[in-house]
């Protein structure tokens, strides 16, 4: 009777250190779906010859935990990314060699060692700034739709998934929120700044403009709204985000 | 020339998968428009997600973008929701690279790998505001020059096309883009029409609009002349010689996008001399040029270097078949041993040497299945086929994959072809289930797979079935269930089948003539769009297409030819004899095998002393080295 299988030789090399890895997604290249940019991530990873951590079996992976990744078409600033390595390097030059095998517009922003002990990356991000720039819309306009938003309790919107209808609360997850004016556009254009807990199901930032538009019907941009992360964090009750690379640093909100 | 991109870029957040129209992908370039002379857009007329990874688009985009002065861009089939944004906004069929119009470019070339692409051709050309005749183009517009295996019988798209390019595209591409040079440097004296006269010129161009094709009264082609001095009486196929002097692509591009081959490629040679005579790509590139083992063995190791990619594959029409063979699966497992790195041999010879490759080139992989393609399902048909596998053969191949660790295998068989029987299908069962119990042998195990993948034989130019009558698809679909039938309910059996009706739409494309344009046009029209896809492809669309256009399409597909008639490619030179053909039909219809040219003397199929040439194999002796890693 033939016998299973096994891999050959000694199993592979264990992890040696962890880095955390931040990256923006930016101009064409934000219509990448999460799997599209794992795909080019990895293969980056074999181009800058990164010591990569595999799990055993006939077919290794490399160790990766990706978090939180932004939905296709929306650009981001702000997305975490974890890699498990054989050998020891310094973050400084991965992060330089990544980012040059990856294309413009995916850009390796920082890369540090993740502590030996401590929360997992996930448990770092609870919490998202947005900015949703709305051509064709004044500020007066779309800050009116935002103070009648957020005087609701609830705001109940529905989006469309590959399993039928959702509907979810966009205003619950919304921690605080304004409306600036686009000082660079020709026309009239409105940007929304707000900060967004991490809530299950997500809510994104198609489902705040949906919110948004349930109150006040007239909002009609003339282009398709561009929204973009602008940072990701541990989110405290004053509405800041603490940066899951850094000790403590808050960033914007 | 302003790019395209802002105007698209609004249209995008409302379709499907974006990331196919926005370019960038490694390996791509975009050249300084106002700089090149020479601009080629190339299509492969099929969704990005098939088109992107095609090696022969990727190879002349290439090879074109080296030249000065030149510049290639690419661009895809547009899925239906973006291209009705397109016509509502009134953006054009665009390049990928550059998102510049393709109208603008002197030159379209599109890749045919299948004549269901047609179509598609048909609807960017619309897109890109270019005439869909040929013969309304005026100088404005770009040369539209149709190349890949179907361009053997580009006639059904004559009309439609200013030129074909027939055989291997490296050197013609170069010869055709110092014609548009030297015209376009003159000031383009006599237009249009003087520069198709001037590529009629370029070996291996046919320019379908100067020559007459006249028919005699029962509908059969009289003949086909030129009707310039200009242009040749037939037209020769291009063949690249020496492998080793075109190690393309180099740097393969790699999508963002999800594709159907996600791997490095290398092309270890090209033709092949099995003479199976249902297969037209064996028949028009002979003959067999291999690359060199360590040409190949530089091929992978820069395209790696160049990709990330952590698969590598051995590309041919019969890869176990190379001279070396077994040095290059040995020396690429033992270069690449540890590296995470996986090799594939896509092959369908059935023989006990392929299974050992196929181990070797997964030491330390997965193996979760081997294909065989055994063709028909008989001996008898198998013989009629010339792909000579015995029934012992085959199960002492599968049983020693499964003994190998191999947990399933696949068989892959034509249902339609030439003399076929009910009984010679139902074999095709007996088989399954001897695979299966001499896999329960050789294992003790019962958790062991077989998986019959079986579709419509189509007859093709160019072969030794051209003159067949191709089985009508009630035949075809008749027998495919009398074999599920019979293949019961075996779960360790699984069961894959393409019905008979898109079958009759290509033997319609692969064997018309020029009358069949009127088809494909109706067809465009009423909609027909990717008809290689199952959920686009209309049969019903199709032939009221026909019956609106007068074409009878069993005339063209049903309809055994004559010795003697005119087939509507016969001025079209793919270097193999019609008498020989004729003769290998015959043989055919006899039983009688023909053995490889590699093994035995030459049976004058035409093709080496056509081209005052042998088939070009090793071996070499050379052997490849393990590199040296540093750090």
């Amino acid at each position: 009777m033939a016998k299973q299988r096994t891999p050959d030789g000694p199993p592979p090399p264990p992890v040696v250190q962890r880095l955390r890895l931040q990256y923006a997604k930016r101009g064409r290249l934000r219509f990448t779906s999460h799997r599209d940019f794992a795909r080019a991530f990895e293969r980056a990873l074999r181009r800058a010859g990164v010591p990569m951590a595999f799990s055993a079996g006939f077919s290794p992976h490399p160790k990766i935990s990706y978090v939180n990744a932004t939905p296709t078409g929306v650009a981001s600033e702000a997305e975490y990314v974890e890699i498990a390595l054989a050998r020891r390097c310094e973050p400084d030059d991965v992060r330089r060699a990544l980012d040059t095998s990856l294309p413009d517009g995916l850009d390796i922003l920082a890369c540090v060692e993740a502590p030996a002990d401590g929360p997992s990356l996930a448990d770092l991000v609870s919490g998202s700034s947005w900015e949703i720039r709305l051509a064709g819309v004044t500020a007066a306009a779309l800050g009116d739709a935002l103070e009648r938003f957020l005087r609701e309790p609830e705001v109940l919107v529905e989006r469309r998934t590959k399993d039928g209808v959702r509907r979810l609360d966009a205003r619950a997850a919304v921690h605080h929120a304004d409306v600036v004016a686009d000082p660079a556009a020709a026309g009239p254009c409105a940007i929304l700044r707000c900060v967004v807990r991490h809530v299950t199901p997500a809510v994104r930032p198609d489902d705040i403009l949906s919110g948004l538009r349930s109150v006040a019907p007239g909002l009609q941009p003339a282009a398709p709204p561009e929204a973009r992360r602008l940072a990701q964090g541990l989110l405290d009750e004053a509405g800041l985000l603490s940066d899951p690379l850094g000790a403590g640093r808050v960033l914007s909100s | 020339m302003e790019s395209l991109f802002p105007a698209l870029e609004r249209l995008l957040p409302r379709v499907q998968k974006p990331i196919q129209y926005v370019g960038g992908e490694l390996n791509s370039q975009v050249k300084e428009w106002d700089a090149a002379e020479v601009r080629w857009a190339l299509m492969y007329p099929d969704a990005y997600e098939v088109g992107l990874p095609n090696q022969g688009v990727m190879i002349l985009y290439e090879v074109l973008n080296e030249v000065p002065g030149v510049l290639a861009e690419r661009t895809y089939s547009v899925w239906p929701d973006l291209a009705a944004l397109m016509r509502e906004s009134g953006v054009p069929q665009f390049t990928v690279d550059g998102h510049r119009p393709v109208a603008a470019f002197d030159l379209l070339g599109v890749s045919f790998s299948t004549e269901l692409g047609y179509t598609n051709m048909l609807e960017a050309l619309d897109l890109a505001g270019i005439p869909i005749s040929a013969s309304e183009r005026t100088a404005d517009h770009p040369i539209v020059v149709a190349g890949g295996h179907a361009a053997f019988n580009p006639e059904p798209i004559a009309d439609f096309v200013d030129a074909a390019v027939l055989g291997d595209g490296e050197q013609a591409v170069l010869e055709i883009t110092e014609v548009v040079r030297e015209f376009k440097r003159a000031g383009a004296p006599g237009g249009r029409a003087e520069l198709l006269l001037r590529l009629a010129g370029v070996e291996g161009v046919y320019v379908p609009s100067l020559y007459d094709v006249e028919y005699l009264a029962d509908g059969r082609i009289k003949r086909v002349v030129p009707t310039t001095s200009r242009a040749p009486y037939r037209v020769a196929k291009r063949t690249g010689m020496d492998l080793d002097e075109w190690p393309y692509p180099k740097a393969p591009l790699v999508p963002l996008a999800e594709t159907v081959h996600e791997r490095m490629s290398v092309e270890i040679f090209r033709g092949c001399t099995r003479g199976c005579r249902f297969c037209q790509a064996g028949m028009i590139t002979r003959p067999v040029r291999e690359r060199s083992i360590t040409g190949i063995g530089e091929m992978v190791e820069r395209g790696l270097a160049a990709t990330g990619y952590e698969e590598v594959g051995l590309l041919s029409l019969s890869s176990a078949d190379h001279s070396e063979i077994g040095d290059i699966a040995r020396g690429l497992a033992d270069r690449y041993q540890g590296t995470q790195t996986s090799l594939s041999l896509p092959s369908t010879r059935v023989d006990a040497f392929n299974v050992t490759l196929a181990q070797e080139l997964s030491r330390n992989g997965r193996r979760s299945g081997l294909t065989f393609a055994p063709e028909g399902g008989s001996e008898r048909l198998r013989r009629v086929i010339n792909k000579t596998v015995s029934k012992d053969d085959l199960i002492r191949t599968v049983t020693t994959a499964y003994a190998g660790g191999w947990r399933q295998v696949k068989l892959y068989f034509m249902c339609g072809l030439p003399t076929e029987t009910d009984e010679d299908v139902l074999e095709i069962a007996d088989l399954a289930r001897a695979v299966i119990s001499a896999g329960r042998e050789a294992t003790g195990q019962k958790d062991i797979r077989c998986t019959v993948s079986i579709g419509g034989f189509v007859p093709k130019p160019h072969t030794p079935f051209q003159w067949a009558a191709q089985a009508d698809h009630a035949t075809t679909d008749r027998r495919l269930r009398l074999l599920k039938d019979a293949l019961g309910r075996d779960k360790a059996i699984g069961f894959r089948y393409h019905d008979g009706k898109p079958g009759i739409v290509e033997g319609l494309l692969s064997r018309g003539d020029r009358r069949v344009g009127a088809v494909i046009r109706q067809a465009w029209l009423d909609g027909a769009r990717f008809d290689g896809w199952s959920e686009h492809f209309s049969f019903d669309r199709w032939m009221s297409a026909a019956a609106a256009a007068g074409v009878d399409v069993d005339w063209y597909t049903t309809r055994e030819r004559g010795e003697n008639e005119v087939l509507p490619w016969d001025h079209l030179d793919s270097g193999l004899e019609k008498d020989w053909l004729w003769s290998d039909w015959q043989d055919a219809l006899r039983e009688q095998t023909v053995d490889d040219c590699r093994d035995v003397p030459c049976f004058d199929c035409g093709v080496c002393p056509g081209m005052n040439t042998e088939i070009q194999v090793g071996p070499t002796g050379r052997t490849l080295l393990p590199l040296t890693v540093s750090g």
